[in-house]
């Protein structure tokens, strides 16, 4: 069969690999470093003069802090993202794999995860502790694991019944070698799908965070950062928040196009609807 | 049938324990809990009997039954901001919130429903496309930028700021219709989905060849079906909600509980933010125990496994 990528999902595609390269190279494509301030030069509209998408209140180059910004969250995205999915799916395996008090454990976990909103959670410990990068990227990587534990167990618990696991424990094979080995590469793709459905939300809630000013703090910014502080001169100064904003949206809503199609490849099942 | 029910409370309260348990451990080692809780302004006596109280010198599992002692008698602690309890706080900001909230589940539902019922009917039609395409539209959309946008829009083309007043009408629509948009768009997706299963169900052809009309056959038979898992969702969607309604408030500047959250957490404000972490746990596990009892009541199939 050959492959057909519809015409969305490519513009969808080419969105993010601009925003992955913006996000490295980007600050080539300004004379200013992101932190340099400029006094004479604030707010000062796009295509002014060596400033193409203008000036903050500080007279910072908005182009430049677009590239760090983007690349903060693109980091703290993929990160976050990938903390929560081995997370979620380890427990989830051990749940499935050791049942008995291990798995009720697991699985009460899993509720109480459920019964509150991640950001809740966040606000809760930023509450308690000092806001830290380490602590901030910790906080995004908790999203959605329950879910990743959640589908994992189920997904591990009904392979198990399957021939194959018999099988090779007939011929003697140890545990971490029937879980690592043969069940996980069967159960992987429902956490790569799981991936892809988590990987915008994992974008929103930083930028969501960052735009309370509880997340990504200064002098480091992120796209959500930059939309904080321009907030306060939105009728005065747009572009402060609605570049950043239009590209934390077109990038969650490329993502979650590309996820969209790649569920409907990786999983027959739900091509119907 | 009644072993159900009763796995389904033990599993609801101990989760609040845990829950309960683990805002205890964060509270008692992020600092000292007795001057978090005490009333602010409070002289050195009080802080005092707030640590005898909570037993700060004794082991900490007595310290643990201390607190859950304080929690039994509606003492949650006192808010650094005002001096008032906590509880008080956060029920001088309830109704605006609910009001909020609710708004904005009536508007996605009002609107989500029909447009995903319409897709589902001319299933890969252009309007099919489009409604599918708004559903990943609404889902991608940061709120805080599109509430931003909307104040935008208000200020340059009708020369108001909106959420300025929570009397007027579109003061609250434009907020509601913010909070809601992501709602709208799940139950949107929902409904087309659920009612494409439904319809071409084997009863569904039963129906027909009944010579039952189409009418009929699709408010009679499929609606009441494909509504079943709406319960679910709507259940689902309050995580959500509470979510967004702490973003969206603070964008309208509506004085809400996502509001005072916000705010109580910039200013460290821990009795505050305590309290509103346990309401929104109790919300959601008594929400989530509901949606499960009332499967009992709306689906048969249920009740007799």
């Amino acid at each position: 069969m050959k492959l057909q990528i519809p015409f969305v999902v490519k513009c969808a595609m080419g969105f993010v690999a601009l925003f992955v390269a913006f996000a490295i190279f980007g600050q080539w494509l300004s004379p200013y470093e992101f932190r340099e301030t400029s006094l004479l030069n604030r707010l000062k509209p796009p295509g002014t003069e060596g400033y193409i998408l203008g000036t903050d209140a500080r007279g910072r180059d908005v182009l430049v802090r677009l590239a760090v910004g983007a690349q903060i969250t693109l980091i703290v995205a993929i990160v976050g993202t990938v903390i929560g999915a081995m997370l979620g799916s380890l427990l989830g395996i051990i749940a499935a794999a050791k049942r008995g008090w291990t798995e009720n454990a697991i699985v009460a976990a899993i509720d109480v995860q459920a019964s509150l909103p991640i950001i809740v959670v966040a606000l809760f410990v930023l509450a308690m502790f000092d806001n830290s990068f380490t602590l901030f990227l910790l906080l995004i990587g908790l999203t959605g694991w329950e879910v990743y534990a959640r589908l994992m167990r189920g997904a591990v618990l009904s392979a198990k019944e399957h021939g194959y696991v018999t099988a090779v424990r007939a011929l003697g094979a140890s545990p971490a070698r029937i879980y690592l080995g043969h069940i996980l590469p069967n159960v992987a793709s429902i956490a790569l799908v799981q991936f892809t459905i988590n990987l915008p939300l994992t974008i929103l809630l930083e930028t969501a965070l960052s735009f309370l000013g509880l997340g990504v703090q200064p002098p480091l910014t992120s796209l959500g950062q930059m939309m904080s502080e321009g907030r306060d001169r939105l009728l005065t100064a747009w572009w402060l928040t609605l570049f950043p904003g239009t590209i934390i949206f077109l990038l969650a809503l490329s993502v979650s196009l590309i996820g969209d199609w790649l569920r409907d490849h990786l999983d027959p099942t739900l091509k119907s609807r | 049938m009644i072993s159900y029910i009763g796995l389904r409370l033990i599993r609801a309260v101990v989760t609040l324990l845990i829950t309960i348990t683990l805002v205890f451990i964060f509270i008692r080692f992020s600092g000292d809990p007795a001057a978090a809780l005490a009333p602010p302004d409070a002289p050195q006596e009080v802080i005092d009997q707030y640590r005898e109280a909570l037993g700060l010198d004794k082991p900490l599992w007595s310290q643990y039954t201390a607190y859950l002692g304080q929690l039994l008698q509606g003492d949650f602690g006192y808010s650094v901001h005002t001096g008032l309890p906590s509880v008080q706080v956060f029920l001088a900001r309830l109704p605006s919130t609910l009001f909020l909230g609710g708004t904005a589940l009536a508007v996605a539902l009002a609107a989500g429903l029909p447009l995903g019922a319409i897709a589902a009917l001319n299933r890969g039609k252009p309007i099919d496309r489009l409604v599918m395409g708004f559903s990943v539209f609404a889902f991608a959309l940061p709120n805080f930028l599109f509430g931003l946008v909307i104040i935008l829009i208000g200020a340059l083309v009708f020369q108001t700021y909106i959420g300025s007043n929570p009397d007027s009408f579109l003061d609250v629509v434009f907020p509601a219709l913010t909070l809601g948009l992501a709602s709208m768009g799940a139950f949107a997706r929902f409904a087309r989905s659920s009612l494409l299963e439904t319809i071409n169900a084997p009863f569904m052809v039963a129906a027909e060849a009944r010579g039952i009309g189409r009418t009929r056959r699709l408010l009679r038979h499929a609606v009441p079906n494909a509504s079943i898992p709406l319960v679910t969702l709507i259940g689902l969607s309050l995580g959500g909600l509470i979510a967004g309604s702490i973003v969206t408030e603070q964008v309208f500047g509506w004085p809400g509980v996502g509001q005072l959250l916000v705010r109580s957490v910039a200013t460290r404000d821990i009795a505050t933010v305590q309290f509103i972490v346990l309401a929104v746990a109790v919300t959601m596990i008594l929400a989530n125990l509901i949606v499960d009892l009332l499967y009992l009541v709306i689906d048969p199939r249920i009740r007799s496994k």
